[in-house]
């Protein structure tokens, strides 16, 4: 473990720190070559075998779709339903860990050392994180998944044979209106507010205190190094930062898959264009070019303007339904509905003992494996814009900001769709699919053709900017932490990623394999995430001695 | 004619930049010019320093280190980007503005098909620099 000295190879950050012995040299494990024109700096052999498994996917999957369907949809079953206990149980302990960093004296500890001042302001900092981190999950699922719990709920209880057979959560509210939609917020928003910025908040401050106090690589890998010590350099190092990019690459790929779909939809609604598997590959192929130039573009030029752009849009649109709308019921519904979430959160966060199976396993248990297997990318974006903050701010931003955010969106977008239904009977929105539901809802507000403009573009952007900045993150992971490696290596992660995702869509199961690769790489990732919470806490509580 | 030369290094591969830091050592010896020798770093741990303060001390000892053998008056500047990898250019056109060179000297490599796409640092700062570049191959 770390000792503090003051002559090691690693040097204090800005003010007091307490820095780690090592004598491992960032890069050191790195090929530098060039192949015909380009340029490389990659990790050996993280970059070799993530970028030889992603290439050996993606022809499994081409050339047996049917096998890989089948595979694919096995492991969603097996893993949502065997280990649903674990998703609920460890996300828990990542809100608690969060809101006690917040609380606890040592939430005053800055990321680059006493004396460092933030790199980005508040604004660009907070459309960076948040468009990495929800952004085209917010345009799916803001009108359709409050819709679906309210129908569930409303629908009340089915078991056969002693087990529940339908979807709603908990409880259910049987023909109570009024419950029924006071259930569906609360499970939203449980899906949407603490739970997953919890998830993004613990990746990220691992890594920023690892990277920026302790001076160790931008890698996941760097966040164990309590734990392993210097043979987080070697093999154990390797499997973790192999696993991340694999759990970035597949988690990207579902969000492009739901992107293109609901474009797909959007534009279909719009202008007619055909709803098939060729415009869906065509969409994500031109939303990877436009992503490539801003992967090339870099952090500052691409990914925060393209975030900022996002960030003025959904903001318009968001005022725009909330006027459009009935203004009224939907702001006293944003506090109802975050008094029923906080009432509702104990239950629908346990992990054990669940009736709801359909509910806690098919929803709940998706999501968190979703989350999770985002949360390197997420986290590693987050940790690489937060220099300067202190631990308390950070995740105060990262947390409560985010899921107040979130709470609104959905209260707007899903509460104008059901007060759509139950005041006006207008029912489109209700039964359309789910990448539809978003476009019906503007059909009954004015000017329907700008707003669903606005929904497509946000839609497409919010793609782009999830892309570009997974590229950045799965660069730096396989090369090592460094920073600056040639673009032409962000370029070919990009691609992949499009690639990922079109394969993933043609292949039999279509939007499900998507959903059971992230099951699948979430699950061992958990365990890396409760491992990091041990971590920062033992290098938050080494920071504070120093002081 | 000239009293100010910027010459950009990357520490990480000072050994290929023999020849641009020889030409620049050689027109500060005729010129009597000071050298300003830049870093350009992310805030991140990289190769060559952990944290922008040590990159600044590498990058000065190495300044001071060729002033020491070329019998020449040294000086640095390490610029911190957020993105090493694609703000070099303005980065360092930055740098030019805040050292006050009047002449750059740089290495570069032979222009290959990458050029199209994205051309060289070295050609991108002789297209914006308003002072005279020297590109060294």
């Amino acid at each position: 473990m770390a000792e503090t000295t003051e002559n090691q190879g690693i040097p204090e950050p800005e003010g007091k720190s307490q820095i780690i012995d090592t004598d491992y040299e960032i890069g050191q494990d790195n090929i530098e070559t060039q192949i015909g024109p380009f340029g490389l700096d990659v990790h050996n052999p993280v970059f070799l075998i993530s970028g030889m498994c992603v290439i050996a996917f993606v022809f499994y999957a081409l050339a047996l779709p049917d096998q890989a369907g089948s595979v694919f949809s096995w492991m969603f079953g097996a893993v949502t339903k065997g280990f649903d206990w674990f998703f609920l149980g460890a996300a828990n302990i990542f809100v608690i860990f969060c809101l006690l960093l917040i609380v606890l004296p040592v939430g005053k500890v800055r990321l680059g050392g006493a004396d460092a001042r933030p790199d980005y302001t508040y604004m660009g900092w907070f459309a960076m994180l948040f468009a990495a981190g929800m952004g085209i999950g917010l345009m799916f699922y803001g009108v359709s998944e409050p819709m679906s719990h309210f129908a569930s709920s409303i629908g009340g209880t089915a078991t056969e044979g002693g087990v529940r057979t339908d979807w709603a959560p908990l409880g259910a509210a049987a023909g109570d209106q009024q419950a029924a939609i006071e259930l569906a917020f609360a499970a939203t928003i449980f899906h949407w507010g603490l739970h997953p910025w919890a998830i993004y908040a613990v990746v990220a401050l691992a890594l920023a205190l690892f990277s920026y106090n302790k001076g160790l690589p931008l890698t996941i890998r760097s966040a164990f190094y309590p734990i392993l010590g210097d043979r987080v350099w070697g093999w154990p190092g390797h499997v973790i930062d192999i696993l991340a990019v694999f759990a970035t690459l597949f988690g990207l790929a579902t969000s492009l898959g739901f992107g293109a779909t609901q474009a797909n939809a959007g534009l279909n609604e719009l202008f007619g264009i055909p709803v098939s598997s060729t415009t869906e590959v065509v969409l994500i192929s031109i939303i990877t070019a436009i992503a490539l130039i801003s992967v090339v573009r870099g952090l500052d030029g691409g990914v925060k303007v393209l975030s900022e752009i996002n960030m003025g849009l959904a903001a318009l649109l968001l005022l725009f339904v909330l006027i459009a709308g009935p203004t009224i019921a939907i702001l006293t519904g944003f506090v109802d509905f975050l008094a029923a979430y906080l009432t509702h959160l104990p239950a629908l966060s346990n992990p054990i003992g669940r009736e709801d199976v359909n509910f806690s396993q098919g929803w709940t248990s998706f999501y968190w494996a979703w989350w999770i297997s985002w949360s390197p990318f997420v986290g590693m974006f987050i940790a690489r814009v937060s220099r300067g903050r202190t631990v308390r701010e950070f995740v105060v931003c990262v947390l409560l900001i985010p899921s107040l955010v979130c709470v609104l969106w959905m209260s707007v977008f899903g509460g104008v769709a059901i007060q759509q239904v139950i005041q006006d009977g207008y029912t489109a929105a209700q039964e359309a699919p789910l990448e539809l539901k978003l476009f019906k809802m503007l059909d009954a507000l004015p000017l329907t053709q700008i707003t669903s403009l606005i929904g497509i573009v946000l839609v497409i952007v919010f793609f782009v900017t999830s892309s570009d900045s997974g590229s950045l993150v799965i660069d730096t992971i396989t090369a090592g932490g460094k920073v600056d490696a040639p673009v032409p290596q962000r370029v070919f992660w990009c691609i992949f990623e499009g690639a990922v995702a079109i394969v993933l869509l043609l292949s039999a199961g279509g939007l499900q394999s998507l959903q059971s690769m992230v099951i699948s790489t979430g699950l061992p990732f958990t365990v890396v995430l409760l491992v990091m919470c041990w971590a920062i806490w033992k290098g938050l509580l080494a920071e504070r001695k120093v002081k | 004619m000239f009293t100010k030369i910027m010459v950009p290094v990357d520490l990480a591969h000072a050994d290929k930049l023999e020849r641009a830091l020889q030409c620049a050592a050689d027109l500060a010896t005729h010129y009597k010019a000071t050298v300003v020798y830049v870093g350009v770093a992310a805030a991140t741990p990289g190769s060559v320093a952990h944290t922008p303060q040590e990159f600044a001390e590498k990058l000065a000892a190495f300044a001071a280190a060729q002033g020491e053998s070329a019998g020449i008056s040294t000086d640095s500047l390490a610029m911190t980007s957020h993105d090493p990898s694609t703000d070099l250019d303005p980065t360092l056109l930055d740098a030019l503005d805040q050292c006050g060179a009047d002449l750059v000297v740089m290495a570069s490599h032979i222009p290959n098909l990458t050029d199209y796409i994205r051309p060289s640092n070295g050609g991108t700062i002789a297209r914006r620099a308003k002072v005279s570049v020297m590109v060294v191959r």
